[in-house]
């Protein structure tokens, strides 16, 4: 066991790298932060991160097995409408309403599973066809921006328990050890990564393609639906924009990639996910305490990003048959 | 015998794709339907207005074809457009010689952008996904930057305005000039330069084609730059059409340039597609946009029929082979 040790931390680095980077970045910033580390701005911190967090998790189990997700910041906008037209009211009722947005996530999971997976068309434009789908659903249910959450629970989700640490983190912690771990060590978690490595081999060896793919377009849908959730305790309103839409799948693929999966399939997980994330939403917070120019932010933004996504390129320096460049 | 006398049958059935006259097919189908609503949509006017409302898309998807056809993806799309058409305007705003150069100038900007995409792709060999996400961060923000910093002019030049909007040869939209320029250019390209050829052996085996000696990596960073010059250029029609260059102008663009190049039966993961496929993509887009929008459904509904269709001509001609 000891002896592989090498191979596992090699394993790891993309999760490692990002983890580093994140807690690098954090502790600038609390330094740096005026009122320093009080409860609320860890919650603040902690409901825009967990936010990209759980939108970066649903795009990762698509981009395992090799697929892609383009419609997971649609189904955020169209769970955000619809919890806040039905988690409202009596405690049955919100219980009720959170159970539907929840079922409709796993709905939208489970179309564009199907088109994929029985329709044979490729992922990436599926899923941008569906996308217009639930976006114009969303329309329908929420026309103009407004709407109402429970109280109650948005405020339990969002703010902070005793000792200042955020909720939104638990919620975050408790969709790690009930979705994501079990299904890493389920069969269909790992033919999930059989099938990103290589879909012939998989299927040479009997693992159970068709399932795989389908069930993880589903928990895409699932984990979607609850980062909708989270963003109506947050904004305690739903709003149909396409633009919110689309900045959450663009910047959930770039929390991906932060997080040391690879766009092709087969490494890497969630839970470096969550870090990108993490470090994406720590960028924007940086910039704002170290008080940059606004009109420089969005050039700001875009460089590291391009920055963070290019480090991988170092590895190529140590390709020493240029063969193993091209696929 | 026999196979003797199938033979030309086989050779008129490759010659044209059965996706690109499924789309046709689509096209005449949404031509007729429109019809039954209003006589108008057969009229030579309402067809030449939505030409040239096409030319625009038509323009950005050339260049998008390219990019797929190397089983790439360019989703910096938007702000190079916007870029196009924000670089020409401000450089209208220089005086008479900027106002003759904001044609140019708005190409050269997108085809700039495109280079730097296809060198992170190419030599970097980061996944054009995310560079070209990037890459439209860092659009986004000098774009920011120049309006916000330095206050430039917006409004376009008589001469963008004039290949955008005017008819000045046979009635035909100016812009479906540019359109069919820059389209034969594209098929000339493609079909019969080795330029092309190599574009679709790296789309069927980037390795294969190393191995017999092309340079790849100039061709990638070839097609990007070609890619960003076409919306650069459509950036400049837009900017004209509307006479004036805004935030954000490119957005509406991106993916319809990408469902109309799949619709044309180009494949996403590269290697097979022709031209005249992108064509019938591009038209059967902009009809099915505007058949939405004459009917006068609300937003919503127009979203869910524009995707449910999509999926649905897919699953009629795009499927792929099973595998394995």
């Amino acid at each position: 066991m000891s002896a592989d040790w090498r191979h596992r931390l090699a394993e790891q680095r993309g999760l490692l790298l990002a983890v580093g980077l994140f807690l690098a970045m954090f502790t600038l910033y609390i330094a740096k932060h005026p009122a320093g580390l009080t409860a609320n701005v860890a919650s603040t911190a902690a409901n825009k991160g967990v936010l990209l967090a759980l939108v970066a998790m649903a795009q990762t189990i698509p981009v395992l097995t090799s697929g892609l997700d383009l419609s997971v910041g649609m189904v955020l906008v169209l769970t955000n409408c619809l919890a806040s037209r039905i988690v409202v009211g009596s405690p049955a009722e919100v219980a009720l309403g959170t159970s539907a947005v929840l079922a409709v996530g796993l709905l939208c999971g489970a179309i564009n599973g199907a088109v994929v997976v029985y329709g044979r068309i490729q992922p990436i434009i599926a899923t941008l066809a569906t996308s217009s789908i639930y976006y114009g659903v969303a329309l329908a249910i929420r026309p103009a921006p407004g709407g109402d959450v429970a109280t109650g629970v948005a405020d339990a989700l969002t703010g902070s328990l005793p000792g200042g640490v955020p909720a939104s983190l638990l919620v975050l912690v408790a969709v790690v050890v009930v979705v994501w771990v079990p299904y890493r060590r389920s069969v269909l978690g790992r033919a999930a990564y059989a099938v990103g490595s290589s879909e012939q081999a998989a299927f040479m060896s009997g693992v159970p393609i068709t399932r795989a793919k389908l069930l993880a377009y589903v928990l895409a849908g699932l984990l979607s639906a609850i980062a909708g959730l989270l963003l109506t305790c947050i904004t305690y309103s739903g709003e149909a924009s396409a633009a919110l839409g689309g900045t959450y799948t663009l910047t959930a693929i770039a929390a991906v990639v932060v997080g040391g999966t690879s766009l092709f399939g087969g490494s890497g997980g969630a839970i470096g996910s969550i870090f990108g994330a993490f470090v994406l939403r720590t960028i924007g917070d940086l910039l704002f305490v170290f008080d940059m120019d606004a009109l420089w932010q969005p050039l700001f933004l875009g460089a590291v990003l391009l920055v963070a996504i290019s480090l991988g390129s170092f590895r190529l320096l140590g390709v020493r048959n240029r063969l193993e460049l091209y696929r | 015998m026999k196979a003797a006398r199938a033979l030309p049958a086989v050779a008129a059935t490759r010659r044209i794709d059965p996706a690109v006259l499924a789309a046709f097919g689509c096209i005449v189908l949404l031509l007729l339907g429109g019809s039954l609503y209003s006589r108008n949509f057969l009229s030579p006017d309402y067809l030449l207005q939505q030409l040239n409302v096409a030319a625009f898309l038509g323009v950005i998807a050339s260049g998008v074809m390219l990019v797929v056809l190397l089983g790439h993806i360019d989703l910096s799309i938007p702000w190079i457009v916007t870029m196009g058409g924000m670089m020409s305007t401000a450089a209208a705003g220089w005086g008479d010689a900027g106002a003759a150069l904001a044609i140019p100038i708005g190409i050269a900007c997108g085809i700039a952008v495109g280079v730097f995409n296809g060198i992170g792709v190419a030599y970097l060999r980061v996944p054009s996904m995310i560079f070209t996400l990037g890459t439209n961060a860092i659009a986004q923000g000098l774009m920011v930057l120049h309006t916000s910093g330095f206050a430039p002019q917006d409004r376009s030049t008589e001469a963008m305005h004039v290949i955008a909007v005017d008819r000045t040869i046979a009635g035909i939209p100016n812009a479906l000039w540019v359109w069919a320029a820059v389209g034969g250019m594209a098929v000339l390209l493609l079909t019969r330069t080795a330029f092309g050829r190599y574009v679709y052996a790296i789309g069927n085996r980037e390795r294969a084609a190393y191995l017999s000696g092309v340079n790849t990596r100039a061709v990638v960073v070839g097609c990007f730059a070609i890619a960003g010059g076409c919306s650069g250029l459509a950036g400049v029609l837009l900017a004209g059409y509307s006479t004036k260059a805004y935030q954000a102008m490119g957005d509406p663009y991106l993916l319809p340039a990408i469902a109309a190049v799949v619709l044309g039966g180009t494949s996403i993961l590269g290697g097979r597609g022709t031209y005249l496929g992108t064509v019938a993509g591009v038209i059967l887009i902009t009809l099915l946009q505007s058949i939405l929008s004459v009917v006068q459904m609300p937003e919503a509904g127009r979203q869910i029929i524009y995707g449910t269709v999509i999926i649905a001509m897919l699953l009629l001609y795009g499927r792929q082979r099973r595998e394995t």
